[in-house]
This record gives C-alpha cells, structure tokens and sequence, in this order.
C-alpha cells in the first residue's frame, strides 16, 4: 500500500477511526467509558498495546508466518502474542504503578479480547502495510480510541444529571450517543482513503 | 507429504507458544520478585519476610492476626493500620473506607496494602493476643429450621481468653464448587469462662459462602480453624441500665454476655429485646427467660414481626424500636448493645438516639 505512515497516522485517529467508523472495541468502551479518569488511564493502556502489538505481529507474520508457510495459522498466533504482551503489561503496570494498576483493575485483562487490538492486527495484513506503516496504524489506532472512549466518558458525565428515559439508560443511550459520533465521524472520511 | 506438513506446523506452533511461556515465566520472575524486605511494627518489632503479598496475609502468615470480617475484599474496613512508611499510594479501594482524619494520619487497609519494600506499621498492642485456634466440631445443634448452634472443642491443650461479645474468624474449607477457603467473622456465644471451647451461632445466608459450609457439610469430629478474638463490642464495666437489642443470630454475643453476668454476678438493670419475622425464627427462648429469674432486674422481650395467624403470638410486634420507651428510664445512663443486619443496626441506633442515648453508649459490631 502506498501511503505515507504519517498521513496513516492522522488517517487512524479522523477518517478511520477503530471504533466509530470500524466499530471495534466496543465492550470495554461501553462498560469503562463511565468515568474520565479510568477512561484515561484504559486508553492510554490500548495506545500502548496497540502500538506493541502491531510491531511485534508485524516481524512475526513477516519473519515466522510467511517464511514457514502457516499463514492460516495467523489469527491463533496474533492473539497469543496479544495476550502474552497483556500479561506483561499487567505485571509491569502492578509493579511500577500500584495505583494505576488498582484503576484499570478487572479492565486490564480486558485489553485481550478487546477487538480493536486483534483488528488492527489483521489490517495491517490485509493492507500490506510496511513496518512503519504498522507502528504509525496502531499508534494512531490508539489514539482514536482513546479519542473516542473521551468523548463518551466527557458526555456520560454531562449526562448523570440529565433525565435520560427509562429503557435508555446505561448501554442504550451510550450507544445511540456513540452512533452520533460514528456520524460525525463520517464527515472526515473524505479527506484520505485507507480503506 | 501431508504428514510431514502437520507435523512441522503443530512443531512451529508449539515452539512459538512455548517461546511466550518462557518469556512470561522469567517476567513473572524478574517483576514479581520483591525479595525478602523487613515490617516494622510500633518501632520494637522487625519482621523478616518475602514482599509481594498484602500486608494482611503477610501478618498473618507470621501469626499476627489482624481483624478483618471481609475476608481482605476491601469491604468491612476492619483492617484498618497505620502504616507509617513503605505503603506506596492510597488506593481507590480504600479511599471509600476511610475518613479525611484517617487519610491524613497515614491509616491504611492491612488487605489492600502491598508488601514491596521496607514497610514500618502501627497495630494496637492487644492484636498480638490474637491467635490461631485449631478445633474439632463438637456438638451441632438445630436452633430453627435456619439457624445453627456449633460448639468447637479447642485441641492440643489449647485456651482461650477473650471478652464477652467478642468474635472470631473461621476459616472454611473448600468444598463442591468453591475452591478456596473463605474466612468469615461469627461472635462467639459460648462464656468466656469457658476456656477450652467455643460456640457460635450461625444463620444459613442463602449462597453465603461460609454458612453453606457449616450449614450443609460441617459434620461433629470435623477439625476447623479459626482466629480471634476480635472487635471492641463487649460488656463495659460500669452501673449503668442496659439495653440488648438483636435480631436473627445476633442472639450469640448477648447470650456470651448474659452467662458470662452469670457466673459474676450483676445488679443491673436490663431488658433484652430480640427482633424476628415469625414463632419458627424464635429460639432458646426458655433460657433466655430462666435469666428473668437469675438476675433481679432483667426482661426478655421477642417482638415478631410478622406473625403467622397459626402462631398464636399473644406477645408484641411490628418493629422494636417503639417499645423502647418503658425500656429506657434514665436515657443518660443507659447502655446499648446491638447485634443483627446492618440494617436493624442502623434503625435501632437512630432511635436510641431519639431516645436520648449517648452515641457513644451505643455498642454494635459491623460485619461488612
């Protein structure tokens, strides 16, 4: 693909942004988005793994996944990878930052299963892009979804001292805001094509 | 051909799981290891042990037990110490529990805290009375269809001192499903002039961890274990009129009390009223009225909530908190003390206080 990886990388964050144009990442967005400050923290923890993640199944799929011809193993392989380096992250979080790690608590784990990570992981295939590219879309990734999961959290706020209707409150009325911003988001898309 | 191809497949895959295996184990190594680090506890004592572990679970591996009615869920606040240096920050789990004046003068929850380095404590001296007991189940008795009386004989010539309506922790075993041992705080109901057994009073919670435990698989001769004695609600040794206010198993700190006045002897004046839903929710009624003839000034008053019209309940009901008022003569000298739900407590403690009860004549304990 030939695209620069820093036009990529504002690409990631505006005009495709994971979650409100490709909708990845949705469970932990709802469930943290309640407060700003685990919101934060959450975010900078998915720039973080997004980043890493996508360098490191960058080399393997380019040094172990094509050279041995197990291509079709690549969806097992990136997760375990995804899933050992959140590990990681959980230890070195608890050891040098008790308080952060007390915040993400159960969320950390989450990072996991969060689809954004493992999506960003097979866009990068399905594209092509180079090593830079990759870095600069999960970076960019990232910062879209920390983006996003702000904007939510700023409106939860706002919205704890609003009368929302019975039936819409908690998940119902967060994904109806969500697809306002989704719509909004749209409005970018025709700045750069990745997709 | 094809075999071949398998073969190096799962090979490569399995080499690829194991490399992240191996890389995980020496992190796991590497930045969970905090070595051996020293606790200081009240400037006399220096502890020597491995870091990683809470502050609780680190004490009481070292046989200093403190009291903790949650279990280290960061629920009950009971663990409450301070911890002077070493603690790291305060959490978000503990901020709830304590108060600005808590906050300030370094007061800590023992479960929440981490052991990672050096770390200098203050716990209050009667904690190191605070012992492990091993015990053999020695009689189990139906007290209602929900609420069981189970005395443990102490084994290994143990004794135990403590104070009337003081508690202790047991510890569960695992058992079907539950894999782990849960600890949980029951007072004890037996008198503490008996020294070689105790009984507690427990209600069947329905899918509490615990009362499953004693309810459904607890059978005489079983050995169990527990810690104690805990907590600041016991009999204060003064003149004043009492009042007992309990509900459900919150008979067993009260019946301590009351054999345990007993055996020592007491002018005082006091009415015990017990708060439950039907006839079938009563128990050791009979003894509890034998009191009325023991002391000089003492009434028993059950009060049920909902009668049942076959009850046949000719005795008082709805809520306690009305017939208070021929209980309390001189509300400046008088005494509470509560055991029951948190909910009961909280009812019970706005009325005395209605009343003209002084908060701090007022004795509860608040299991979390």
């Amino acid at each position: 693909m030939d695209i620069s990886a820093f036009v990529l990388f504002w690409a990631a964050i505006f005009t495709s942004n994971i979650l409100l144009t490709n909708f990845l990442g949705m469970c932990s967005y709802l469930s943290v988005s309640r407060e700003i400050e685990s919101s934060a923290g959450l975010g900078v923890a998915v720039i973080f793994v997004l980043t890493v993640t996508s360098a490191l199944n960058w080399l393997v799929y380019n040094y172990i996944l094509l050279p041995f011809d197990i291509v079709y193993l690549q969806y097992i392989v990136f997760i375990i990878v995804i899933a050992a380096f959140v590990q990681f992250l959980e230890l070195l979080i608890e050891r040098y930052a008790p308080a952060l790690y007390y915040t993400l608590g159960i969320f950390l784990p989450l990072i996991t299963v969060n689809c954004a990570i493992f999506g960003v992981s097979l866009f990068m295939i399905i594209r092509n892009y180079n090593f830079l590219q990759s870095i600069a879309f999960g970076a960019g990734s990232g910062i879209g979804w920390l983006l996003a999961i702000m904007m939510l959290a700023g409106i939860r706020r706002k919205l704890k001292e609003k009368m929302v209707p019975q039936g819409l409150q908690g998940a119902g009325i967060s994904l109806i805001i969500t697809g306002i911003m989704a719509m909004g988001f749209v409005g970018f898309s025709g700045i750069v094509q990745i997709q | 051909m094809m075999i071949t191809r398998i073969l190096t497949d799962v090979a490569l895959m399995s080499a690829i799981g194991g490399i992240l295996a191996l890389i995980m184990v020496i992190a796991q190594r590497w930045l969970s290891n905090y070595g051996e680090v020293s606790i200081n506890i009240n400037g006399k004592r220096e502890l020597k042990v491995t870091g990683g572990n809470t502050l609780l679970s680190t004490l009481s591996d070292q046989q200093i037990f403190i009291p903790s009615a949650c279990g280290g869920r960061g629920s009950c606040g009971a663990c409450k110490c301070k911890v002077e240096s070493g603690g790291g920050p305060l959490l978000p789990t503990e901020r709830p529990l304590l108060t600005k004046e808590e906050m300030a003068s370094n007061v800590r929850l023992a479960c929440q805290v981490k052991v990672k380095s050096d770390i200098h404590i203050h716990i209050p001296e009667s904690i190191f009375n605070i012992r492990r007991f091993n015990s053999v189940v020695e009689e189990i008795i139906d007290y209602t269809y929900d609420i069981k009386g189970i005395t443990f004989k102490l084994i290994e010539g143990q004794s135990i001192d403590f104070k009337a309506g003081q508690y202790v922790q047991l510890e569960s075993q695992p058992y079907e499903k539950i894999k782990d041992k849960v600890i949980r705080a029951y007072s004890i109901s037996s008198k503490p002039e008996l020294k070689d057994r105790i009984q507690l009073i427990i209600r069947q919670v329905p899918d509490g961890i615990c009362t499953t435990w004693v309810h459904k698989h607890v059978k005489v001769g079983d050995k169990v274990n527990f810690t104690g004695p805990y907590g600041d609600f016991y009999l204060r040794d003064t003149e004043a009129d009492i009042l007992f206010v309990a509900g459900g198993s919150g008979k067993a700190p009260i019946k301590s009390i009351l054999e345990h006045l007993k055996e020592v002897g007491t002018e005082r004046r006091m009415t015990y009223f017990f708060g439950a839903r039907t006839r079938k929710d009563l128990y050791l009624s009979e003894e509890m009225q034998a009191f009325e003839k023991v002391f000089t000034q003492f009434e028993y008053v059950p009060v049920l909530s909902h009668p049942e019209t076959e009850d046949n309940w000719t005795g008082k009901t709805g809520f306690v908190m009305p017939y208070f008022k021929d209980a309390i003569r001189d509300p400046k000298n008088t005494e509470a003390y509560l055991c029951g739900s948190p909910g009961m407590i909280s009812a019970v403690t706005k009325s005395l206080k209605e009343y003209g009860i002084y908060e701090d004549k007022i004795y509860y304990d608040s299991f979390g």
